[in-house]
This record gives C-alpha cells, structure tokens and sequence, in this order.
C-alpha cells in the first residue's frame, strides 16, 4: 500500500552540498515513520510524477543556491515552466504531468529549498550547509506533525 | 590540419555566437559559431565545458568500491558504469560469472537501455520531431507533448519507469544500486518480482514496437529533411557478438570504415589501447580518439551508438526487432542507415530489442538462481567494456597488492563521438544558418543535431536557481548585440 507521506530529495551526492536532499531523506528515513515513504534521485524527470499518485502530502527536497539561508519553504502549484528544456524539471513541471497524465490535481505539495554554498565534485558537505541540514529536519518534524503548517 | 570550419583564419574579426549550455541534452555543453558580417559562418565548435576528473577521484579507493562509486558520474547511466567497472573487476578477481550473475546483470542492462533510449526519444528529441525544429519554444518541450500527444507521452513516459523497475529489481535500488559486484552480484530475482515484471512486458514490447514504427512514419513525411540533416559519413565502431549479432552487454570490437570496408573485427577490448588512442585540443575538455591504424584523430575518428550499433551487426537476436532492422536497412535503399536522424530509429529498434531480450529473461529460471558469485586467479589490470545506451563505454583500472586503484581510465561513449557531433553541426550550420539572420529555431537545428548523438555530458549536478540556457550575439567589437535567457523558473525571454 502507498504511504501516504512522500518525501522525494534530489541531487548529486558526491557533489557537496548538492548532496543536502538525499541527506535530508536519509535522515528522515532513519526515524522509521510508518506513514511516510522516502525516494531520491538524481534529478527530477517527468516519470516521477507517478510517484505523486495516491498521496495525501508530499515534501521536495533540494540543495538551493538561491534560497535564504538556513532554508526556505513554498507551497507549490503546477506550472509549465521552462525548466522541461533542460535535462531535469523542477517539482512544479512534475506537477503538471501528473495533472496531464491522470487530468486531476496532484495532492499537496511543498519544496523546502536547503541553502547549499559549495557543489564541486568530491567534496563533503560544508560546514554551513550542515547546520542548514539540521535546522530544516526540526522544520520537518513540525510538517510532519501538522499539515499545512508550510503553507503561511 | 583542422577539420573545415574547426579553427577560422582571422577570428578576431567575426561576431560570436554561443548557445550554452545546450539544452535537453544530459550534462553541459557549449556550442560557439563565429559568424562574419554576412552571417556566413566561419568557425562552429561544440565544447565541454565541464571537467570531469573523475579517473583521479578514483585513484586510491578500494577496487571493490568503485562499481558503486563511478554510478555518480552520471545520473541518467549510473548502471551503464556500475556494470563497465564490474566487469574490469570481474578481471582483477579472475572470475567467470555463474549464469544467474551474467543473466542478472543483462537484465540490468537491457532495463537501463529501456529507460534510457525511452527518455532521450519521448522525453528529449520528441518536441522537436513531432512539433518540428523551429516551431514555437514554449510548446517545444515534454510537457508541451504531454499535452498535444498525451497517449504517446503516456507510453514514454511507462516506459521509463518499467525500466527503472528492471534496475530497481536487479541493482536493489533505483539509484546508486549495488546489485553488480566483482565477480557476480549481490542478488537474484525473487519470484514475486519476476512475475511483477512479466506481467507488463508485452505491453512494453508493443510500445516499443509504436515508437519505431512512429520514427519510421516520420522520416516517411519528410524524407528529404531526415535524409540530409546533418548528413556526413564516418568511420564506426561497436561491440558485436561472436557470430556478429547485436550484443549490448558483452562481445568483441569491431570497427568499419567509412567505405564499409573492415578495418579490425572481434577485437579483445582488453587490449583496446592497440587499435584506438585519444587526442586532445585546447578549446574542448572532451579528448578526441582515433583508430590507431589511421594515424591520427584528423582522420581516424569515428562515431558509436545505436545507428552504429544497428547498421554494423550482422542481424538482431530477437525477431521483431531484427525485422525492424531489416526495414530500416532497406529503406529508401538504405539511406537513413547514413543519416544523422537515423540514430533515432536505431535507437527505438535497439529499444525493441531490449524489451524482447527482458522478456526472454524474465522466463529462464536462472534469473532466480542461488550460484551468484565466483573468482579466480587474482589480476593487477581490468578492462570492462560495454555499450551503452550512447556507445562504448571503456572502463580500464590497474589495482595495486593492496587492492587499491592506482589507475583509471574512462572513454565514455560520447567522447567516441565527440567529432562526429562537431562533424555534424558543421554540417547544419552550412545547411541552416549560414548567411542568415539568426533565430532561436535555427540555433535548435544545431541542438537538434546534437541530440540526435543522446550526449551525455556528466554533470549530475543541479542546485535550484542553476542552469540556465543563455544564448548571446556579440558583434566584432564585443558589444553584445542580442541575448536569450531562460532558467529554471523562468519562461524565455527577451530583454
């Protein structure tokens, strides 16, 4: 049976801080939640939209150049955006596949963004990106709990 | 001597052209044109801009690791050099792999083919094929095909994931499994997963059996476009089994010029260093290799992948898609055998293929098999080769007595074919561009034939707010004329 709590993380694990998704879902998955399925990737592809199927929740998780440092949380919604030209899509793009492939709405979904700083090959996680990782997993514990508590 | 259009005489004078990173491709590249003040084209380089340096990451790790290791060179073929190293280590133990071992890593193989070749073609080439090269940009994408073609978007995208299922079943995971070790694996099918499996293979083998009959019909509309796209003739070369079938997983090298003629056949890649070498030029971080016997990369170069793959067997091991083949090689006399688009229907008859091979797998009994490990008398080198969903792939290691690395060398496939690319968007810019006044649909007629190759140009890495498309127009004086952006949550635009 589908769990109804997924947690998708993606990125490149032997890249620094791009390794913050998987590391978040690793962790995440250690706790052993009955409810909640954990998945990483390398990087979203449209073929990830069937795992948004028969959920109740659903948390992305990736390393963010861009994000406010510790982390930054949205409600997402589905988009057509220009990411499908390139040769990975973001969380919205999967959205809208599945709203394409099912012509329904996917179940709610939320990217919490991890403040990376250094992605180069080989490298570990920076000293600042692990304090982000933590700050984040005491977020989760709080979404975890209550739903919706992303959305404001 | 520099190939025509590589290196133009006085480039200081032209106006600069560059599309970076190219898009819908796996990794990052970067193409520059050099245009004069007519807009002739002058000078057409494809770059690599990225430098991998993994050989020198593996060296001083432990042999047994890196079959798991080298899977984060790529994210879309982990498995491609998960199984190249396993097999180099299966040489550093001296192992003969048992039949659940070998049987178990092909139908890892063949599921990563499946998703592979599924994505490129659905996910990848297909707006441009269904929509054409210069159609509108904001409906030229997947998600613009899932909407125009939802049914036939549908099965690409089922497609993929049955694949990634095959991977997941055999490796113990979708990334990074750690199903192939040296000297065999780690686990067989249980029989709950074989008869997940069985149950949708022959809607994959019909699905499959769509999307080659669906390139077929489009090179039937437009036969004189497929034909001449990017059209250019070249040397090749691809594993083949011992009675010449097509054999993705293992086989000898053989290598054809570009008259047909056999240059070498059924060669041992364990000493592939004596038929090929690799160069390197100042302007690309991608080496560029070459048979031996030909002297240099000038003229020894040559391509790899699924047309090459297609055309240079002797026939298919699996009855639809050898009766593809068969059509493909006969059609309009053979003339998409040659052509650049061609890869495309290789590429989906090589998709057929690998959905008869599952399916045959799935129903002997050795995939669930006990005997999954062996060794043998201990070796200090290993070569693994493969073909990927893009090429030959060349994993080659020296492990010390102290069971580390002490030397790697890796020639992925689309470095084999890294002046096939440059060869072919010389090609289109001479057919497309030249002379005209530049557009984002003609710039796609270089990206498109760069796709047609499937590169893949290993980044694997991508933070949110990264990658961007920027393409700009500098004129001879450096003043930058025009200039297209887009990136990860933005649509395209002008400013």
């Amino acid at each position: 049976m589908t769990a109804p709590i997924l947690i998708f993380g993606w990125g490149n694990p032997s890249r620094g801080d791009d390794s913050l998704g998987p590391l978040f879902v690793e962790r995440i998955e250690s706790l052993g939640l009955p409810d909640v399925e954990c998945l990483t990737d390398f990087q979203l592809q449209v073929e990830h939209a069937l795992d948004l199927q028969n959920r109740q929740r659903i948390l992305f998780v990736d390393a963010s150049f861009s994000a406010l440092a510790p982390f930054s949380t949205s409600l997402l919604a589905p988009a057509r955006d220009a990411s499908f030209s390139s040769h990975a899509i973001t969380p919205q793009s999967v959205m809208q596949v599945y709203v394409d492939l099912h012509n329904a709405r996917p179940p709610p979904c939320h990217l919490l963004a991890i403040r990376g700083e250094r992605f180069e090959l080989g490298e570990g996680l920076s000293p600042a990106a692990a304090s982000h990782l933590e700050a984040a997993l005491r977020w989760a514990d709080e979404w975890l709990k209550f739903p919706g508590s992303a959305d404001q | 001597m520099p190939f025509e259009l590589e290196t133009a005489s006085h480039p200081e004078n032209l106006k600069r052209v560059a599309i970076e990173p190219v898009s819908r491709v796996e990794g990052h590249g970067k193409v520059t044109l050099l245009l004069d003040d007519d807009n002739h084209v002058q000078q057409v380089r494809l770059h690599i801009t990225e430098f991998r340096g993994f050989e020198k990451f593996i060296e001083g790790r432990p042999f047994w690791e890196v079959p798991v290791m080298v899977q984060r060179l790529c994210g879309i073929c982990p498995v491609s050099h998960h199984l190249a190293a396993s097999k180099a280590m299966d040489q550093i133990v001296g192992a003969t792999l048992t039949p659940t071992a070998e049987k178990i890593r092909r139908l890892m193989h063949y599921g990563q083919i499946l998703q592979s070749h599924a994505l490129h073609f659905f996910h990848l080439a297909s707006p441009d094929l269904l929509f054409g090269f210069d159609s509108d940009v904001a409906k030229r994408n997947i998600v613009g095909v899932i909407a125009a073609y939802p049914e036939i978007a549908k099965k690409g995208v089922l497609l993929r994931k049955y694949g990634q299922e095959v991977i997941r079943m055999t490796a113990g995971k979708r990334v990074h499994g750690t199903g192939s070790i040296p000297g065999g694996v780690n686990k067989s099918l249980t029989a709950e997963e074989r008869a997940t499996l069985q149950k949708d293979i022959y809607q994959m083998i019909a699905w499959s059996r769509d999307a080659v009959h669906l390139i077929k019909q489009l090179f039937e509309q437009n036969l004189a476009f497929y034909n001449a796209f990017g059209r250019f003739s070249a040397h090749n070369m691809g594993l083949v089994r011992a009675d010449g079938a097509m054999d993705l997983y293992h086989g000898g090298l053989r290598a054809r010029r570009a008259d047909g003629s056999t240059l070498f056949d059924h060669f041992d890649y364990s000493h592939y260093w004596d038929v090929i070498s690799e160069d390197v030029k100042s302007w690309s971080y991608m080496k560029f290799p070459f048979f031996n016997a030909m002297g240099s990369s000038d003229t020894g170069w040559y391509r790899v992948g699924p047309l090459t793959r297609v055309t240079q067997c002797d026939f298919i091991p699996t009855p639809l898609a050898n009766k593809e083949r068969s059509e493909f090689m006969a059609f309009d006399n053979g003339s998409a055998t040659g052509a650049t688009p061609g890869y495309h229907w290789a590429r989906m008859i090589e998709m057929l293929h690998a959905a008869e091979v599952i399916k045959e797998l799935l129903h002997d009994d050795d995939i669930c098999g006990t005997e999954l490990m062996s060794s043998g008398k201990r070796q200090e080198r290993g070569v693994g080769v493969i073909e990927a969903p893009r090429g030959t792939l060349i994993h080659h290691y020296r492990v010390d007595a102290n069971d580390q690395v002490i030397r790697a060398n890796l020639i992925v496939s689309t470095t084999h074919n890294n002046q096939a690319m440059n060869e072919a968007i010389r090609v289109v810019a001479k057919q497309y561009l030249d002379g005209r006044e530049l557009t984002e649909g003609l710039l796609n007629h270089i990206e498109v034939a760069i796709r047609c190759f499937d590169p893949c140009l290993s980044c694997a890495t991508h933070a949110l707010g990264k990658m961007p498309l920027e393409v700009v127009l500098v004129g001879a004086d450096g003043t930058a004329l025009d200039r297209m952006t887009r990136n990860m949550h933005d649509s395209p635009a002008t400013p």
